[in-house]
This record gives C-alpha cells, sequence and structure tokens, in this order.
C-alpha cells in the first residue's frame, strides 16, 4: 500500500466519522437555530437508536433486522422527541441555559435507565451481510485501496439523509414554515404559522435523524449506556463552528472536525487530538465568532 | 441585622462541630463546605453574570494538582522522582515539575494557575461577543479535554488515578485527628472569607455592572461600559474559588484524580448551586450541602437510584423551582403575613 493510499484511506475514516458527527450535529443546529435550544439529550438520541437498531437485529434476524431498525430507530426516537417537546422543552422556552440543565437531567435518566436494562457493559451490533463485504478500488491509481462497506454504508446514508432534509426545507410546505419561523419568528406567528408545531415538528425530525446516527454508529462501536456521552460534545462543536441554523456550515463543519479529528490521530494521539481541537475551535471563534456561514442580520439582540 | 446575627450563630455552631459530629460525618461535612467555596464561585458568575460555565471542575482540578504536586515531591526521597513516574520510567523531574518543591509556590500556584487559566479562557471567548449556550458548551469541551489529556500523559500526571499516596501536608500527619480539625476549621474559615468577600464584591460597584451585563449586556454597553473586563475578572475571581476549592478537598481527601473533575462532575457543581438558589450567595452553601449528603446517602442505601435521582432534580429544580431552595423559602416568607412580606426576586435568564 502506498503512502498515498494510507492518507486516502484515513481521509476516507475521517469522512465517515465527519458523517456521523454531521447525523448527529443536523438535529441539534435545527433546533438551536430555530427554537434556541440546548439540547444535551441528543446524544441519549444516538444511544436510543443503537438500542433500537440491535433490538430489530435480535427479532428481526441480521440481514432484515438492520434494515427495519433504521426504520424503528428514526421513528422512535422521533416520538421520544415529541414527547420531550411537548412534556418539557416547550415550558423552558426563551431560557436556554435552563433547557440544558433539564435535558442534562434527562440524559442522565436515560443513560441509567439503558444500564439497568442493558447492562453496563454495552451491547454489540453485527453488520448485515449484505455490508460486511468491502469495496476495493482496482485497476485505479487507488490501487490496494479497499474501502469497509459499512463504513461507505455510512456516508451514503448521511448524504441521502441531508439530501432529504434540505429537500424538505426548501421544498415542503413545512420547510417554508421553517424557515419562516426561522428569518422571523413574531412575524411569522402573526401571519399565522403555527410556530408550536413547526417546533415540534423540527424537534423531532432532529431526533429522529440522531436515531439514524445511532442506528449507523452500532455499525462500527459496541453500544454502550455512555455512546451519547462520546460523540454529543463533538457534535456541539460542530454547531458551534457550522454557526446557527445553517446547513452548508453544519456539513462543513462536520467535514472540518471529523477529518481534523482522523488525522490529528494519526499525527499524535487521540487525547492530544481533542485538546489540539478545542485550541483550534476556540482559534477559529476569533475571526468568525459566528460560525463558518454566519445569518446575516441588522438585529442587536439575538432573539 | 438579626439576618447577620444568624449567619454568625450559624458560623460558630459549625466551628464546634468538632465537638459533637462523628469523624465519619466531620470529614464529609469539610469537603463538602471545600466544595461550597466553589460554589460561591458559580454563584457570582452564574447568579450574577449570568455566565453558565460547564468546565468549573478544570479549575478545581488546576488547584488540586498544584497542593497534591507538592505533597507529592515533599513524600518523595530527597533526589528521587515521585512514585508513579518511577512505574512509568521517568527518572528525572520534568522542569514544570521542579518549582512545586517550595510550599510557597505550590500554595500560591493553587491560587494563580486557575484564575489565570480562567481569565484566558474567558477573555478569548468573550471577547468576540460570543456568550451564553456558546460558552458552556466550550467550557464542557474544555472539561472533556482537559480529563482526557491529563489521564494519556500519565508519566507526568499520574493519568486515571491521579496524584495519591501522601504521608504529610506542610509538616501535618494527615489522618491525625489534629490535622483533621485543623483542616475542617481552615475550611470554614475559608467559607467564611469567600463569603464575605464575594458579598462585598456583589454590593460594589463591580457587582452591580455585572448584574447589569447579566440582564442587558447590550444597554450596558450604551451606558458606556466595556462589558469584557467585568466577565473576566468574574470568571477569574470563580477559577480562583475553584482552585482554592480543588486545593482543600485534595488535602482532605488525600488524592486528586480526572474523575473528580471531569463533565460529570462539573455539570453536577452547577446544580449544587441551582438547588440552592442561583441568586443567592447562601442557597449556593446550602444548595452543595443538601445534594452532597443526598448523594452521600442516596448512593450508600440505593445505589442505582442517584443517577435516576439527581435527573430527575435537573428537571424539576429547574421547571418547578428555578430560584431553588432558598426562592422556595423566600415566596413561602411571602405568602406567611405574620414575617412580614419578602420581595420575591426576578426570574432571570
Amino acid at each position: 500500500m502506498s503512502e498515498s493510499t494510507l492518507v486516502v484511506g484515513q481521509l476516507f475514516n475521517g469522512i465517515s466519522v465527519a458523517s456521523i458527527l454531521l447525523l448527529a450535529a443536523l438535529g441539534l443546529a435545527l433546533s438551536f437555530g430555530l427554537m434556541r435550544v440546548i439540547n444535551m439529550a441528543h446524544g441519549e438520541m444516538l444511544m436510543m437508536g443503537g438500542y433500537l437498531t440491535y433490538l430489530s437485529i435480535s427479532v428481526f434476524g441480521r440481514s432484515t433486522g438492520f434494515a427495519v431498525g433504521l426504520v424503528v430507530a428514526f421513528i422512535g426516537t422521533a416520538l421520544f422527541g415529541a414527547l420531550l417537546e411537548i412534556t418539557l422543552i416547550r415550558r423552558l422556552y426563551g431560557r436556554p441555559l435552563d433547557t440544558l440543565l433539564a435535558t442534562w437531567g434527562v440524559s442522565l435518566v436515560l443513560q441509567q435507565a439503558a444500564r439497568s436494562i442493558f447492562g453496563p457493559i454495552g451491547v454489540e451490533v453485527t453488520a448485515p451481510p449484505w455490508l460486511s463485504g468491502t469495496l476495493s478500488l482496482g485497476g485505479t491509481v487507488m490501487t490496494g485501496l479497499s474501502i469497509p462497506g459499512v463504513r461507505a454504508f455510512i456516508i451514503v446514508l448521511a448524504a441521502v439523509v441531508l439530501g432529504a432534509v434540505a429537500l424538505i426545507i426548501a421544498r415542503t410546505r413545512l420547510g417554508l414554515l421553517i424557515r419562516a419561523v426561522h428569518e422571523n419568528r413574531p412575524i411569522a406567528e402573526a401571519l399565522g404559522a403555527n410556530t408550536r408545531f413547526v417546533d415540534l415538528a423540527v424537534f423531532s425530525l432532529g431526533t429522529g435523524v440522531a436515531g439514524l446516527a445511532g442506528s449507523a454508529l452500532s455499525l462500527i462501536a459496541p453500544v454502550t449506556p455512555t455512546v451519547g456521552q462520546s460523540y454529543i460534545v463533538y457534535a456541539f462543536l460542530v454547531v458551534i463552528v457550522g454557526g446557527l441554523g445553517s446547513l452548508t456550515g453544519t456539513l462543513a463543519a462536520a467535514l472540518l472536525i471529523g477529518v481534523f479529528s482522523a488525522t490529528a490521530q494519526i499525527a499524535t494521539s487521540q487525547s492530544f487530538s481533542d485538546v489540539l481541537l478545542l485550541l483550534c475551535v476556540i482559534i477559529f471563534m476569533q475571526f468568525r465568532p459566528r460560525g463558518i456561514v454566519a445569518q446575516g442580520s441588522r438585529a442587536l439582540e439575538e432573539t | 441585622m438579626r439576618r447577620e446575627l444568624g449567619l454568625v450563630l450559624l458560623l460558630a455552631a459549625a466551628a464546634c462541630a468538632p465537638l459533637y459530629l462523628p469523624s465519619y460525618e466531620l470529614s464529609l461535612l469539610g469537603r463538602f463546605l471545600a466544595l461550597a467555596v466553589l460554589a460561591m464561585g458559580i454563584s457570582l458568575i452564574w447568579g450574577t453574570g449570568g455566565i453558565l460555565s460547564l468546565g468549573q471542575g478544570v479549575f478545581f482540578g488546576l488547584g488540586g494538582y498544584a497542593i497534591a504536586m507538592h505533597l507529592k515531591l515533599a513524600g518523595a526521597d530527597p533526589g528521587a522522582v515521585p512514585d508513579f513516574m518511577q512505574w512509568s520510567g521517568l527518572d528525572a523531574l520534568p522542569w514544570w515539575w521542579v518549582p512545586f518543591r517550595n510550599p510557597a509556590f505550590a500554595i500560591a500556584a493553587a491560587f494563580v494557575v486557575p484564575g489565570a487559566a480562567a481569565a484566558a479562557l474567558a477573555f478569548l471567548v468573550f471577547r468576540r461577543r460570543v456568550s451564553g449556550p456558546y460558552f458552556a458548551i466550550i467550557t464542557q469541551a474544555l472539561a472533556l479535554a482537559a480529563t482526557t489529556f491529563i489521564i494519556s500523559q500519565q508519566q507526568y500526571t499520574g493519568g486515571f488515578n491521579g496524584l495519591t499516596g501522601f504521608k504529610s501536608a506542610f509538616g501535618f500527619a494527615l489522618g491525625d485527628q489534629s490535622t483533621q480539625f485543623g483542616l475542617y476549621w481552615a475550611t470554614l474559615a475559608a467559607v467564611a472569607l469567600t463569603f464575605v468577600a464575594v458579598r462585598a464584591l456583589q454590593g460594589s460597584l463591580f457587582g452591580k455592572v455585572l448584574l447589569a451585563v447579566r440582564d442587558g449586556e447590550n444597554r450596558v454597553r450604551f451606558l458606556g461600559y466595556d462589558p469584557l473586563p467585568f466577565k473576566v475578572i468574574a470568571f477569574a475571581v470563580a477559577g480562583v474559588l475553584a482552585g482554592l476549592s480543588g486545593a482543600l478537598v485534595t488535602l482532605d481527601l488525600g488524592v486528586i484524580s480526572p474523575a473528580m473533575f471531569g463533565v460529570v462532575p462539573s455539570i453536577e457543581m452547577v446544580i449544587w448551586v441551582a438547588v440552592g438558589g442561583r441568586n443567592s450567595l447562601l442557597g449556593a452553601i446550602v444548595g452543595t450541602l443538601v445534594v452532597n449528603f443526598g448523594k452521600d446517602w442516596i448512593s450508600s442505601v440505593f445505589p442505582d437510584l442517584w443517577l435516576y435521582v439527581v435527573g430527575a432534580v435537573f428537571v424539576l429544580v429547574v421547571t418547578v423551582a428555578p430560584q431553588g431552595i432558598v426562592g422556595l423559602m423566600t415566596s413561602l416568607r411571602a405568602r406567611s403575613p405574620r414575617l412580614g412580606p419578602a420581595t420575591p426576586p426576578a426570574l432571570v435568564e
């Protein structure tokens, strides 16, 4: 294997990590951009998606189980997100720091519940047969490079989900409402947009996408009660770097952070790359405090 | 006046605690009072300044390590490196460990290093007017990065196990009853001094501007103040208090390790203050004691229950009682006409 294939291989790993980050951060970015809500229990939606996938596989078997698991993970976490929005988040509107603390409480309860139900060690999901192969690009410049099927699948999944969300926002009636509320909540409300419903729909969509991320994650790592915690901080950094409520920004930031981590880990170590990443984010903020894609606004106060 | 008298009586009762409390409860009380110093720092930045930090544990850890490094060097044979360095095959002391042989340097470092680190972070972030939830997330990332970094640098920091196994501290044998009492009184003095100092800070012009920054940062700008130094100084003060608290707890427990100040402990520190009442300095102390004694009791009786309880507390305190225990007391007093009305504090975000 030549040097360039090694680099491309690692780049590929970085992109697949970035894909999971993107799926995890998408919901955060949407609900933070629209409602200014920080959902600390978002990581637990990944965890929940992972466990739901595991359950589907144990019910339906390895092959169809995973496909069913994807659907179950999306619907299950989306429903849970809707429940969370109605019972808790809606009450804390306009108090972002309090929402942060309350959802952290929810995340602790969910983690402990997972520990009581599935045990503290975590469960393994084996990839279905149709994903366990590798793609090799023989005959091209990159001879010798082989890409695990699961990683390729994760990247495709992220691309499809991103495309679907972009399509919903750009082309549907719900998307129109989302854009209106995002731009100017009071005016949208005055014109008859049901902002409560829009908030609910966006929040629930975001948690559903996080559930899909959990499904994807279960292919490459065991599902543990704390699996969400290990991704959530990075997902938040993606949101900060990407800018509020911008899909392009979130995509760019997820790619940046995923590839950065993957490459920094070859050069140094996991722990040092974490420190480097945080330093880079703080330095980045000195230049672009509002993220890669800053929303143009003449308002003095963020609403 | 009646209020001050009550506080003095409370302090006197606490000072006499070694006379009537059993040894185990006394050591818990001492440790939780040390944590209350940190909690008062959170009360200053969060209650007065509106700055939510999810990384106070980092400054706590810096203070703890500064003292622990000195104790480690004082306990090692002259000319030898501390035991954990020998285990990882290090035979020369790293240069940045050397000055910690000096006890005065270590004590000063326990204040200065966390304070300077907090000031630097606050300056870099607040300078670009990044605040609110963004700042909270950055401090949480800091807690994550700091703990993973310390764990990975085992040969220099003791790794996951941290620094432990001290025999004596500044000439006093640890574990002696007299040392325990002395440490308890020193902690109590630190709590009292911190209370008076932070109270004075809140009552000063500085405190008033800080409060104004919390309620309307841009309005403060229009009035001709730059909010930046106020936020940076407040955050640095909270950092110093966290460092002091870390140093005291390290002396008390005889250990400092990353598990004591990572992401989860750091956010728990915020909940102490939220439970007590974020706008009240006394509330910070009360909340720290209530939550920690509760944790000690629940995790010994029902070990699996603690996370459920603390999770529920997070949700309930925010939705039902945003002003915490102190807020509940105040509204109770406001309802009973005999005790006279008290103005309920304004709900703040």
